[in-house]
């Protein structure tokens, strides 16, 4: 029906005053972590663990978008695949940057005595010991560290391997002949990944976050976690996409596409809030102690936390992108991604900050330097990626229904 | 006015119709209406449709059903009879509101969607007793029918031009 247009081979590029902005914010994170360590601030590790957690999971948002692109062959998000294959490649960069913090936090632990996990410390596994725990010990089957250091080893192999696989085979298909042949290939992949994906999510919910509060559990966190995870990987899309179809990088992707994406974002705030909610008022209704005791130091401390995520990741994303006319607009799909993005980062923080500092919290400059940081390092690394092949993949089977896609 | 005529022509093939819409058109021939027995895709841009304004109406539904609720639980667990809600005996409303929200969601959507299909059916008159408007016995099958409203005078042009772009049937 439309008018078939001329792919080219538009690059993105990576220009010098782009790098200079990440090798900055960089800086900052990087001053902001010293002075942090230097003022003793007990605030650190907790920092450094949710900003990390945040960015890790992004980037594991962004490979699990891939999967079900391919699991589910479909054809519009060809032209958009750069940008989840990009946000994917962080994954080893978030997975180093986690085995530093886990272990730099457990050597520094052994003489100050604050562990980022309540349950690092033996003693309360030792039941001749005055400190014995009869809750955290009954966890030991779990919660016991040379498990789980083989599971983090074993996500960690899973996303990575994954995530360079995914990037390799898409990159090859610009140039190859046998562009189904490849997608056949990353087709069964997404499969066996979307399996492990639901365990490793589930399983690193548990082991990143929900170990921070050990006392408590819930069966629905595994599943919130992703919910958060994955909206911030849609919103890190729709920023990317915004901004590149803003400087004309983007011809192939027209309003139709952008109604995809926001759609996505529309969807899944929704769905994080339904998890959101349902978590929380099965806590609220049967009120138990040991349970509530994990939304009491959120209700009390962390009220603003509470208040500004409910309205920034609910509030704003239904009345705002509820019609149909601004999910079309890149403007718009850009400041709702930023909103949206900067919710789940408050997300992230008040899940892990809590249960490491209690009441003692604050947001300073510190806070906010950290997290300027990563957020440095992740453009650095999405952009460098992005910049590497063309912004059109080649060769791919749906390559025609992407550029034809009408809703 | 009065020298207004309908002409109906009746088509087997979707993309006939599309063209002939599109020749019509650019002899300034206005399509009003086509019956089809299946959404067509791209065709309420071809017939210049204005936008449904139904998504709208769903919207104000919905909000109506939010408030129903509101009031509902409002009357029935703090005004009339106070509920110690998860042994909470706030008996405030903003207090219990969590209890309150799986109720207040499935009334939003039951309010939106019958409003919506009953909105649908007053405004395309399908209603009990009206009288079906049978133009062509096979259009909710597989044919497809397109009203055309013009002069009296421009009849046999309009009746040529159905005819010439591939129509089974013309019908007054």
């Amino acid at each position: 029906m439309e008018a078939n247009f001329n792919i080219t081979d538009k690059r993105y590029e990576f220009t010098r005053n782009s790098k200079l902005i990440s090798f900055v914010l960089i800086a900052i994170g990087l001053i902001s972590v010293i002075a942090s360590f230097a003022t003793n601030s007990h605030q650190t590790w907790s920092n450094l663990l949710a900003n990390d957690i945040f960015f890790l999971t992004i980037a594991l948002g962004g490979l699990f978008f891939l999967a079900i692109q391919y699991a589910s062959e479909v054809g519009w998000s060809i032209g958009i695949r750069r940008i989840p294959e990009a946000i994917a490649m962080y994954l080893p960069w978030g997975a180093a940057l986690t085995i530093l913090i886990l272990v730099g936090n457990y050597i520094t632990g052994q003489s100050s005595g604050h562990f980022l996990y309540h349950w690092w410390h033996y003693e309360y596994f030792n039941p001749e010991s005055p400190e014995f725990d009869h809750v955290i010990a009954g966890k030991s089957g779990f919660l016991n560290m040379p498990f789980f250091m083989i599971r983090v080893a074993f996500y960690f192999a899973v996303w990575v391997g994954y995530a360079f696989y995914f990037r390799k085979l898409s990159v090859r298909q610009d140039n190859a002949l046998n562009g189904t042949e490849l997608h056949l290939k990353m087709r069964s992949a997404s499969y066996v990944f979307l399996v492990l994906f639901a365990i490793t999510s589930s399983l690193m919910a548990w082991d990143f976050i929900m170990s921070i509060d050990t006392h408590w559990y819930s069966t629905l966190f595994g599943w919130y976690t992703f919910s958060s995870l994955f909206v911030g990987a849609i919103a890190v899309i729709a920023v990317a996409v915004g901004i590149l179809k803003r400087r004309g990088l983007m011809d192939h992707v027209n309003e139709h596409h952008l109604q995809n994406i926001g759609l996505f974002l529309f969807d899944f705030s929704i769905f994080w809030t339904y998890l959101w909610f349902s978590q929380f008022m099965l806590i609220w209704y049967s009120n138990i102690p040991e349970e509530v005791s994990y939304f009491m130091v959120r209700q009390d401390h962390y009220r603003i936390f509470w208040i500004t995520t409910f309205f920034v990741n609910f509030v704003a994303p239904i009345l705002i992108l509820m019609t149909r006319d601004a999910k079309r607009k890149s403007m718009m799909l850009i400041v709702m991604g930023v909103l949206v993005f900067i919710g789940h980062w408050m997300d992230f923080f008040q899940m892990i900050t809590p249960g490491v500092v209690g009441a003692e919290w604050h947001l300073g400059w510190m806070e906010i330097g950290t997290a300027l940081g990563f957020f440095g390092l992740f453009r650095y690394v999405m952009l460098n990626e992005i910049a590497k092949s063309a912004m059109f993949p080649r060769n791919d089977p749906f390559m025609e229904e992407s550029l034809q896609h009408t809703l | 006015m009065s020298n207004k005529k309908l002409i109906y022509g009746v088509f087997d093939e979707e993309d006939v119709l599309m063209k002939t819409i599109k020749t019509l058109k650019e002899n300034g021939i206005a399509v009003k209406d086509v019956i089809s027995p299946y959404p067509v895709h791209g065709m309420d841009n071809a017939l210049g449709l204005n936008r449904t304004r139904i998504s709208i109406c769903c919207f104000l539904y919905g909000i109506t059903g939010t408030c129903l609720a509101f009031l509902m639980m409002w009357y029935m667990n703090i005004f009339d009879w106070p509920m110690d809600i998860g042994g909470k005996p706030s008996f405030a409303f903003y207090k219990n509101l969590p209890a309150f929200i799986p109720v207040t969601f499935e009334t939003t959507v039951l309010c939106a969607a019958h409003g919506m299909v009953i909105t649908f059916y007053l405004r395309s008159k399908l209603l009990p007793g009206v009288e079906p408007q049978v133009i062509h016995p096979r259009q909710a099958d597989d044919y497809f029918v397109m009203k055309v409203e013009t002069e009296e005078s421009n009849l046999v042009t309009v009746e040529k031009m159905l005819a010439d772009s591939g129509a089974v049937e013309i019908k007054y």
